[in-house]
């Protein structure tokens, strides 16, 4: 696949985003640049770890999602959430009612993502004890990260482990359910709750298998507040036929941070939030960590209950969570149930396998090595010349990525502020050229009086539409 | 392109500065991860064994879309038998170095497994140079 088939579900909205640079300063790939006032992304660079999205003082960064009346055109509406969603909710709304509200909300079949994980935990185990793989083993769970690695430790690829997570492994036993009890598989519409961009991404455009077996994906803070509407007008909302989820307790924390470690044998562990990621990843690509097994990472500070679409707190919410899981055990003891997927062992077994993940390396300056040398050769000329500020004026994140655009014949020396001062006062640049140049790169508005702006005297960005 | 690194005995939290550099270089320029982690694990060894053994050293790399050479040299007690540091599991490092995780006696042997060629001369009393090259396709 190529990089230009890479789909992102985060879009910079070009109305709202008015050319500041919180979004391009937070990326941890480097992927924005601010051009004509506006920010764009680097297609081939972006993760879709979301770190944008929470930064921005404008919401102008917005993540796609499909139709909700999309669901309408299947007989059989499934709805497969995610555990994160019960978080979001005080304590007094019981999950019970959280399914309630989905099903009156139009869907058929509503299921918890993590059931999957009942299975994943023992077929992960089962792979390790094999030595299948490179070790140490990484998780695949965290699509953001599968794509850090691909972008930036294309050398990792491998520890990858090769088995899809929770979501796909429910998707793929609850289509065939269905299909199971005669239903036509076009009539099945298999829809994910997402909590963030990553996994929006891994659906529209998977790694390591061919097409994913959702259908759509409806993000998280768009039916928490008609979930929660449901039933503030239902308070009553008739739960009684609704089956507890029939999960393992400890699969309930499972896109906690510890959620996947806490299940497996060896040495293990568990780093989330997007930077400690790379930092970590780095260590381990220079074989400096001591030995591991098996390590969970997650691009969310407080994995998934971090992730951008969430609307609780996420501290708030891996509470409400981990209470959850502790009451559940005290159910499942007294009332011992089945997870029916775990019946379906044989057809995940075949169909749960990911292929290698392929790399796809941002970092390579040319493809031509000779090329690629003497470009850095330059990049590093161009390093005595800059000041090392890193002040982002000249519209990409560093004065690195400045040398490595000129480089690439994207940008140019004199996009540098302080270069532009000097050749102004050298009188090698005219005001009226460098003039363009700050135009050129933050639109002409940025100089005009405007009393909307975040801060300014009539500002009211901060209300959402919806 | 050339590169040079200081590093410092005893300095083991900057002791993987210079590997670190260098991957970033050959990431950069398009060589089998294959390859460039035989180099990082290399020159990380060769690093840790300046901070480990000796006083300072320096790290010189030349990098050509052939092959990368890299000479470590230091200032140091030097090695009174090449041959029996290189013998795994050979180490004279002291239990306060053992103690950080260090001096398993298996750095030297791993530079060997990781490059193409490899060099050591030393004079003891005064310090200890080891060139290695990896062929980069
Ligand atoms: N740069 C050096 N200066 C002095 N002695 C060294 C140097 N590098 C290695 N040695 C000697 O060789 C031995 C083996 O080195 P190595 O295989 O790296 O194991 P370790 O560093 O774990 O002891 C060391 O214990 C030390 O006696
Ligand atoms: S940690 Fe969870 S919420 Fe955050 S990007 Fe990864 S999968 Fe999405
Ligand atoms: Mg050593």
């Amino acid at each position: 696949m190529s990089a230009e088939q890479f789909h992102h579900a985060l879009k910079v909205n070009l109305e709202k985003c008015y050319g500041c640079t919180h979004c391009m300063s937070v990326c941890p790939t480097e992927a924005i640049r601010v051009r004509e006032g506006k920010a764009i992304i680097y297609e081939h660079k972006c993760i879709d770890c979301g770190m944008c999205y929470r930064v921005c003082p404008v919401k102008a960064i917005e993540v796609e999602q499909d139709d909700f009346k999309s669901i309408f055109n299947y007989q059989r509406r499934v709805i497969l959430y995610p555990s994160v969603l019960t978080g979001q909710f005080s304590p007094e709304i019981s999950t019970l009612q959280i399914i309630a509200a989905l099903k009156h909300l139009g869907f058929t079949d509503v299921f918890e993502v993590e059931h999957g994980a009942d299975y994943l935990s023992q077929a992960m185990q089962e792979y390790m004890n094999k030595n299948s793989g490179n070790k140490p083993y990484i998780s695949s769970f965290c699509p953001a990260i599968v794509r850090l690695i691909q972008v930036k430790f294309p050398s990792l690829v491998d520890n990858i482990i090769q088995f899809k997570p929770p979501l796909d492994i429910a998707a793929v036993y609850y289509r065939k359910r269905l299909i199971d009890e005669g239903v036509a598989p076009e009539q099945i519409g298999i829809f994910y709750l997402t909590p963030c961009a990553a996994k929006i991404a891994a659906v529209k455009s998977p790694v390591g298998e061919d097409h994913s077996s959702i259908d759509g994906v409806i993000n998280l803070d768009f039916i928490y507040n008609r979930i929660l509407k449901v039933i503030k007008s239902n308070p009553g909302i008739d739960t009684s036929g609704i089956q507890v989820p029939t999960l393992r307790h400890q699969s309930i924390r499972w896109a906690l941070t510890n959620g996947e470690v806490d299940r497996f044998e060896g040495r293990c562990l568990a780093i989330d939030e997007v930077h400690n990621a790379i930092e970590f990843l780095e260590k381990l690509e220079n074989d400096e960590i001591p030995p591991v097994d098996f390590i969970e990472i997650r691009a969310c500070d407080e994995s998934c209950p971090g992730g951008i679409l969430n609307v609780e707190n996420r501290f708030i919410a891996v509470d409400r969570i981990k209470k959850r899981a502790k009451a559940h055990k005290d159910y499942l003891s007294s009332n011992p149930t089945e997870n029916p997927l775990m019946q379906y062992k044989t057809h995940l077994d075949e169909n749960c396998n990911l292929k290698p993940v392929q790399p796809r390396s941002m970092l390579i300056i040319d493809k031509d090595t000779n090329k690629a040398l003497s470009k850095l050769e330059r990049v590093r000329e161009l390093m005595c010349y800059l000041p090392g500020v890193d002040c982002g004026m000249c519209g990409t994140p560093s004065c690195r990525s400045l040398a490595e655009d000129i480089v690439q014949k994207v940008a140019k020396l004199s996009d540098c502020v302080f270069i532009r001062t000097k050749m102004q006062k050298e009188k090698t640049l005219g005001n009226n050229l460098s003039y363009e140049i700050t135009k050129k790169i933050w639109g002409e508005k940025c100089m005009d009086k405007d009393c909307h702006r975040p801060g300014a005297k009539h500002n009211n960005h901060n209300a959402k539409e919806d | 392109m050339q590169l040079e690194f200081k590093v410092m005995g005893g300095d083991f939290a900057n002791a993987g500065y210079a590997s670190s550099e260098i991957k970033k270089v050959l990431k950069q320029i398009n060589i089998d991860p294959k390859i460039i982690k035989k180099v990082v694990v290399a020159l990380y060894e060769a690093e840790v064994n300046i901070c480990a053994h000796a006083y300072a050293g320096k790290v010189s790399v030349e990098i050509t879309p052939e092959k990368i050479s890299v000479e470590v040299s230091d200032k140091g007690p030097g090695i009174p038998d090449i041959e029996l540091a290189m013998q795994e599991g050979f180490s004279t490092a002291s239990p306060a170095v053992r103690e950080m995780g260090f001096g398993a006696g298996m750095g030297l042997p791993n530079i060997k497994k990781n490059t193409d060629f490899l060099d050591i001369q030393s004079t003891v009393g005064k310090g200890t140079t080891l060139k290695f090259i990896n062929y980069l396709t």
